[in-house]
């Protein structure tokens, strides 16, 4: 059992126009075996919360903390954090030329578990996790993303999730620009990994739709940099009907929170 | 990869547009009294406008117009002032541009199958000369002081099954002149490889003949040892739907400037130009190439690929694509890529393209220096890849594009342990 807990976060990012701070004060647990999905209109921070995770350098911490387990993820190097067991599928994977798949995986295999994976059944493992999530064998020797399309690349990212084996993934938007099959077959991968037992999921959507294949406990809705709202799927459920509208940014959203947190009490 | 230009230029296509002023459908439209002066485009007063100086007895600014000579006597003094020297520290050369190259030569050693007619020929033989005149002093130099040359001749019709390996061992730091003539006859299909390994002081002309519907590799590896110096011009002459393949690597050596062109005498024929280099500190490897579309229909492409270590590690790379008025239907694309991967390193970096005809299935240049991408950094050691093995995952995947084009497993195995090395060199 492991626990991924974030304490009143806050986070900022350079400018042109100077800093401007995204995260303004995000608490959040996640524990082995659960889901928790976060929903929020764009430019919520929703996506700054899972770089801000993974150690993107262009996301300052300026204050609150992130701990795995009891250790400070923020004092990890970006490559740490991932060996520490966390994993980002991320929202535009990018194209690493010259970078072969087969080549790339099992070097971060081997980076992971710190040993390298024993061939025979590493490569069996990989074909095997590749045709559940139907991608085409000659994928291994293509480049990293290169010349895949929006849902290949997206598919490849669960296959490392399902591959890497990770204490807690943070899927960034994963279900966006899928169509429907594809969809399917990417929650299915995130479900398979999940039913693992040895995995929390924060699952970061704009739209409930994903929400029908993977199913959460938790959900946190995001507005400007702060969970506005929390509770259990129905909540999910709420959104998909209302949209986010009933959430006015700034000072509307904080009456909202404060109204909610009155009805509550 | 940052400062990132690219122009692609696609012409040729119909257009309901009216045509630019002064400009026909296949270009600008000359005076006659231009016309009169060259056949180049570039040439009278057009150039006049854009050389440096101007006047009479200026040389062209057209690649074209580039002085060229078998005689030493014809090229001036070098200065380090001249548009093709401008880069190279004049100083390294130990003489190849001062000195009578009397020094002992590289040792040539050839292997290959017996199908392939190898043989040491004196200055009089009639393929002296064949697909090459010296563009350069250096090159001049070397033409007017080399005793004896090899020639390798691929018989027509012949398919030779591995490759022609000539070793070239340096023989020490005398300057010296080197001559080499590769001919590949009709129809005949040939892989040859030129290493050079040691220490030498060298002025090297290669001279290679693609007769009609032949296909030959030419792989110039430059593997000196550090003291080595080594200018090498290797010009090919194209015949009617000829295929040639040059990959040129430079990976030892304090200087070496590889000058490589290629000349198309008929239509259908291709050339396809790489190149890979790697320069630790204190090195400077120069690459300048030349591509002259003279004919109709033919193509062209060319990928160099650098990586740069250390203070003072220096790489140029100079790409001249010329499309004269009668290459209608050329379709050409060079490209350079480098990579800098520490503080103190210089990339020099000049595609140049000249188009003297719209009518053209495309042309193209592009060229990008950059440190490493940032967000290929991340997305490796979000996967848990030190940033170490990383930035060599990305060298290594950089560099590799070029190394797959070689296709001889034995010299590819050879140069990703030699990339390995210099990665392993400084700490990356």
């Amino acid at each position: 059992m492991s626990t991924l807990e974030i304490k009143d976060l806050h986070v900022s990012i350079d400018t042109e126009q100077g800093t401007k701070e995204i995260l303004k004060g995000v608490s959040l647990t996640i524990k082995t075996g659960e889901t928790h999905a976060i929903m929020g209109p764009n430019g919520s921070g929703k996506s700054t919360l899972a770089s801000t995770i993974a150690g993107h350098p262009r996301y300052n911490v300026t204050s609150g903390s992130i701990t795995l387990d009891g250790e400070d993820v923020l004092a990890m190097t970006v490559d740490q954090r991932a060996r520490a067991g966390l994993f980002l599928a991320m929202q535009y994977p990018v194209e690493v030329p010259g970078v072969s798949m087969t080549n790339f995986l099992r070097t971060a295999k081997t980076a992971i578990d710190g040993e390298a994976p024993k061939l025979r059944t590493w490569t069996k493992d990989v074909k095997a996790a590749m045709a559940q999530l139907r991608i085409d064998a000659d994928f291994t020797q293509r480049n990293v993303n290169e010349g895949f399309s929006g849902g290949e690349k997206k598919r490849v990212e669960i296959l490392q999730l399902e591959l890497f084996k990770p204490k807690f993934a943070i899927l960034d938007e994963t279900d966006s620009g899928l169509d429907v099959d594809a969809l399917k077959v990417v929650s299915e991968g995130v479900n398979r990994a999940h039913a693992e037992g040895n995995m929390g999921t924060l699952l970061i959507t704009h739209y409930t739709r994903i929400l029908r294949y993977i199913k959460p406990e938790f959900v946190h809705v995001f507005v400007d940099g702060q969970v506005v709202e929390e509770g259990g799927p129905e909540l999910a459920d709420r959104l998909e009907e209302e949209g986010y509208d009933r959430y006015a940014t700034g000072a509307g959203a904080a009456t909202i929170a404060a109204a909610d947190a009155a009805a509550q009490a | 990869m940052t400062d990132v230009t690219t122009e692609k230029a696609r012409i040729g296509a119909p257009s309901a547009q009216p045509f630019i002023n002064g400009f026909t459908e296949e270009g600008e439209s000359l005076s006659p009294l231009n016309a009169a002066e060259s056949k180049s485009p570039l040439a009278g007063d057009a150039v006049k406008r854009h050389s440096h100086g101007g006047g009479v007895g200026i040389p062209d600014s057209s690649r074209a117009g580039r002085l060229s000579s078998y005689k030493l006597a014809d090229f001036k003094p070098l200065t380090g002032m001249e548009e093709d020297w401008r880069f190279t520290p004049l100083k390294r050369l130990r003489g190849l541009h001062t000195e009578v190259l009397n020094g002992a030569a590289p040792s040539v050693a050839v292997t290959g199958p017996d199908s392939v007619r190898i043989e040491s020929v004196g200055r009089d033989d009639a393929r002296i000369g064949s697909a090459a005149i010296p563009e350069d002093r250096v090159s001049a130099n070397a033409w007017e002081n080399f005793t004896e040359a090899t020639v390798i001749t691929v018989p027509a019709e012949v398919q030779v099954d591995g490759e022609v390996s000539v070793l070239l061992t340096g023989q020490g730091t005398d300057a010296s002149a080197q001559h080499l003539v590769i001919v590949a006859e009709k129809f005949s299909k040939s892989v040859v490889v030129l290493d050079h390994q040691g220490t030498a002081v060298v002025s090297e002309n290669v001279e290679i003949v693609v007769e009609d519907g032949a296909q030959l590799t030419v792989i110039s590896l430059q593997e000196w040892n550090d003291d080595a110096v080594h200018a090498s011009s290797q010009q090919v002459k194209l015949g009617r739907d000829a295929k040639f393949k040059h990959i040129v690597v430079s990976l030892g050596g304090d200087l070496v400037r590889v000058t490589p062109s290629a000349r198309f005498t008929a239509p259908g024929a291709e050339v396809e130009l790489f190149g890979l280099y790697f320069a630790d500190a204190g090195q400077h490897l120069e690459q300048r190439l030349f591509v002259d579309h003279a004919v109709a229909n033919c193509k062209s492409n060319v990928l160099y690929k650098g990586a740069l270590q250390g203070r003072n590690a220096h790489t140029v790379w100079v790409g001249d694509v010329l499309i004269r008025k009668e290459a209608e239907g050329t379709d050409t694309y060079e490209a350079n890529r480098n990579l800098v991967l520490t503080d103190g390193a210089r990339a020099d970096s000049v595609p140049n393209l000249e188009i003297e005809t719209g009518l053209i299935a495309g042309a193209g240049h592009a060229s990008a220096t950059g440190r490493f991408d940032d967000e290929h950094l991340f997305y490796l050691m979000a996967r848990g890849i030190p940033e170490k093995v990383a930035r060599r995952l990305v060298v290594r995947g950089f560099l590799n594009e070029i190394i797959q084009q070689i296709k001889v497993p034995a010299i590819e195995e050879r140069l990703t342990a030699a990339v390995e090395r210099e990665l392993a060199a400084t700490d990356n």
